[in-house]
Parts: C-alpha cells; structure tokens; sequence
C-alpha cells in the first residue's frame, strides 16, 4: 500500500482493491484468528453510528484485538473544546490503528496527516466513507461472481448519498452501465455524470423504477428522506414511488440481488426480506470480513 | 528622457534593480501585497493604486527594489491578479518580461468554501488542486469540495 491510511476510495489503486477483497474472502472461510492478539484499535466516534462502530468492533474482536474508544464526542474531551489535533496526538499513544467517525468534512485526512498510526475514514460528514464502499464491492463481487460490466440500478436519494457516489466512482473501474432511478430534485448530481461520460460509460436517468429493475444485476436502494425536499408537498407525491415491494421482483434476473446500506426505514417493503433477491443483511454481515481485511492490510499483518 | 510624458512616471518613480509587477487589479493590491509577503521584508517598495488602466479599468503596480521572484512564489498571485506581468529591471533596464499562470496546487492562499470543512475549524493549511485555470476552480484536499472562482476568497 501507498499510503498507510484509508481516507478516500480514491486512495486504492484498483490492484490495492482487489487484494482487500481476495483477503475478505479469506475472512470469511476464517474470521475467527488471532492475528490481532495484543494490539489495540481506538473507535472514535465524534457522532454517533452504531451499526459501523459495532462492526469494526466485531472485526476486531474476532481477531483478538482490544477496542478502547468513545461513541459519542459529549462523552470526550471534545466537550471541554480539546481540538481533533490533540485527539489524536493524544490517541496515537495508546492505539495500534485508529478508526474515525466524524461530522466536519476532511477531518479524516488531516487526522492521517497528524497520526503516527494509521487511520480509517469512518465516514467524515457528507464526504467519504471507504469501507462500506468496499464491503458494498465485496458483496457484489460475492453474488455476481465479478465485478466486470454489471448493470447497477441505484435508486432513492441520489443527490446527496455519500454511498452511491462513492459506489459509483469505484464501479466505474470495471465498466459498470449504471441507471438512476430518483424523483427530480434527488438526482445524480452532473459532476458524477460528467465523470462517467470522460470515462465513456453509458448510463440511463429516470424517475420509474419499473422501467429499468429487470436489467439490473444489482439494485443498490437508499433511502429518500422527507429533510431533503424545499417543498413538504414534493416529497408526499414521490415518497412511495421509490419504495420496492416484494411483486416488483417477480421479472427480474435470477441472479439479481437488493443492497441497502441499512439503516432502512421504509424503502424496502419487509415482505422483500424473505425472497432469495434481498442481501442486505448479509452485505452487513460482509462488513466484518471486509474490515478485517482493511484493517491486518494497514497494519502490515497481510 | 524616454517616457517624459507618462504620467505614471511621475507617480512612482523607477528602480535601480529590481521587479515591478503591473496589471494588478486594483481592489486585489493588498492582497498581492500579502501573498507576496511585501508587508514583512525591509526592501524598498513603492506602489501606486487607483491609476488608469487601458485594458483593466482602475489597476495598480508594484515596485520593489532588489527582488526577484521565482516562478512558483509569483504564481501565487494568479488567483487574485490573473493578468498581472512582470518587468525584470537591472541596471533601470527592463531586462525580461513574465507573465503570471496559476499554478497546479495552491496552499495556504485561498480559503475553502465548505462550511463544514476542517479548514474552517482548525488551524489547517488549506491545500487544493487546481482542477481548471479558467475559471478558475479549486478542489479541497480536505473535505473534497470545489470552490469556484467566484466563490474565491483569500486567507
């Protein structure tokens, strides 16, 4: 690796992202080892995110590391004004590797700038947030067997999910065709479609999900949130448009699969959880073997 | 004596060796004047704001006596004075002529549009690639941000 620390997805070269992924797949046959036994992982967490924190936290359970951390930043000396230069100064003497969850975008690469050890982007505000992006490409890898060519539908709020940017950067290496599905005011923003067209992939924009769900080989949902809209009444007009149900399945590829970076409210119809299509429970679960990976390859241990 | 009609002559007067930078605009003067770091050495400077230009409306121009720039620390007034250039003087000769391009990095000069980026909450150099010249337009090496030309402001 070039860099010791992972802030952007931009940092892997797509050799670097294809090792991660070989080493995830080897998690999964072992996640229980002891590689980590003696070191020590600092979660800080400056807002919270239980579903990433408690996944990092598994992945270094599993592998006999110790945790020690915040989960909150009114639960640190962040509350009596320490800046985030102190933090981690004052971490780096007591951890091997430090995870990092944090509002203020760039936090996460000055933070690696500062560190003597190396440092994992956690999510910093509306930025990035590089390892769902991998474990979102381990478990497409998982299900379709490559990441080669793949039709990619990405539904919901396409506007401002960090998710899908990020997914959309990265797919964008193995010629992925892409289609957007999303109410007007939540469309890809142009500097992604702009970046997709320099590459020469094709993609298709629409607001009906009916008319593009049987070609894709991955429908990646988001959620739509009412705080998004300027107009309350926009957002009670589209809310259910962008919602799957279990009957909208029934023509689409056998080898298709759901993903969702979860927390899910109401996108995704329960009644989709039972069908063999939905995954994002076990894109979850794959977030703990892609971390693992992450986490022995900064360290050195891989 | 050469020149003895032009009335700039007659406001700032000529320098023995030296650089003279004309084509400032004259609303960016002090903060050429700043990112040059003209406000802390002891050299002699004279400058003249206000005056009328053919090309920029109301322009200024900088001597200092005994200094010349290297292409990388000028540069960095591209953001502010675009079409500023450089006469070279030695021996009250103007011996070369340069213009300013803006440079492919630029740290500590302009300020991240982002309100939410770290730059505006700690004591962080801001760095930023130059993703196009004109207009210009800045990405963050922080936050990831584009700060736009007429978003631009400098520190």
């Amino acid at each position: 690796m070039k860099t010791r620390s992972l802030v952007s997805i931009d940092d892997l070269t797509t050799a670097e992202i294809t090792k991660i992924l070989d080493l995830a797949a080897e998690f999964e046959k072992e996640p229980i080892q002891d590689i980590l036994r003696g070191r020590v992982v600092a979660t800080l967490f400056f807002e919270p995110s239980t579903r990433t924190r408690l996944s990092f936290e598994s992945a270094v359970n599993k592998l006999g590391g110790k945790v020690i951390g915040f989960t909150d930043s009114s639960s640190s000396s962040v509350t009596k004004g320490e800046t985030l230069n102190d933090t981690i100064r004052t971490v780096n003497n007591y951890a091997d590797l430090i995870v990092m969850r944090h509002p203020i975008e760039g936090s996460a690469r000055y933070a690696s700038e500062i560190s003597t050890v190396p440092v994992i982007n956690a999510g910093d505000g509306a930025n990035q947030h590089p390892t769902q992006t991998l474990l979102d490409l381990y478990s497409i890898l998982k299900t379709q067997g490559t990441l080669d060519k793949l039709n990619i539908c990405m539904v919901g709020d396409l506007k401002y999910g960090r998710t899908v940017h990020s997914l959309l950067m990265a797919m964008s290496r193995w010629k992925t065709s892409f289609n957007f599905v999303a109410p007007e005011e939540l469309m890809m923003p142009d500097e992604y479609k702009l970046y997709l067209r320099n590459l020469g992939l094709n993609y298709f924009e629409t607001s009906n999900l009916a008319e593009v769900i049987n070609m894709a080989d991955i429908i990646y949902m988001t959620r739509v949130q009412r705080e998004r809209f300027s107009d309350p009444m926009e957002y009670e007009k589209v809310k259910n448009a962008y919602v799957l149900h279990e009957n909208m399945l029934g023509e689409t590829k056998p080898g298709m699969k759901i993903l969702h970076p979860l927390p899910r409210v109401n996108e995704i119809n329960t009644d989709v959880d039972a069908n063999a299509k939905a995954y994002y429970f076990e894109q979850a679960l794959n977030g703990v073997f892609t971390r693992q990976a992450i986490i022995t390859t900064l360290l050195g241990l891989k | 004596m050469k020149n003895a009609n032009d009335p700039k002559q007659l406001l700032v007067s000529a320098i023995e060796s030296g650089t003279v930078i004309d084509h400032i605009p004259a609303k960016t003067l002090f903060k050429v004047i700043k990112i040059l770091g003209l406000d802390r050495i002891s050299n002699q400077i004279t400058f003249g704001t206000n005056l009328d230009s053919k090309t920029d409306g109301k322009k200024a121009i900088i001597k200092i006596a005994g200094v010349f720039f290297e292409d990388d620390d000028i540069n960095r007034i591209a953001l502010v004075a675009p079409n500023a250039k450089l006469n070279i003087i030695r021996d009250y000769e103007v011996v070369e002529k340069r213009v300013v391009s803006v440079p492919d990095t630029i740290t500590a000069i302009a300020k991240c549009m982002n309100p939410k980026c770290i730059t505006n909450f700690e004591k962080v150099t801001t760095r930023f690639r130059v993703v196009s010249k004109k207009p210009v337009a800045l990405k963050c090496h922080y936050c990831e941000k584009i700060t736009y030309q007429e978003r631009l402001e400098i520190i």
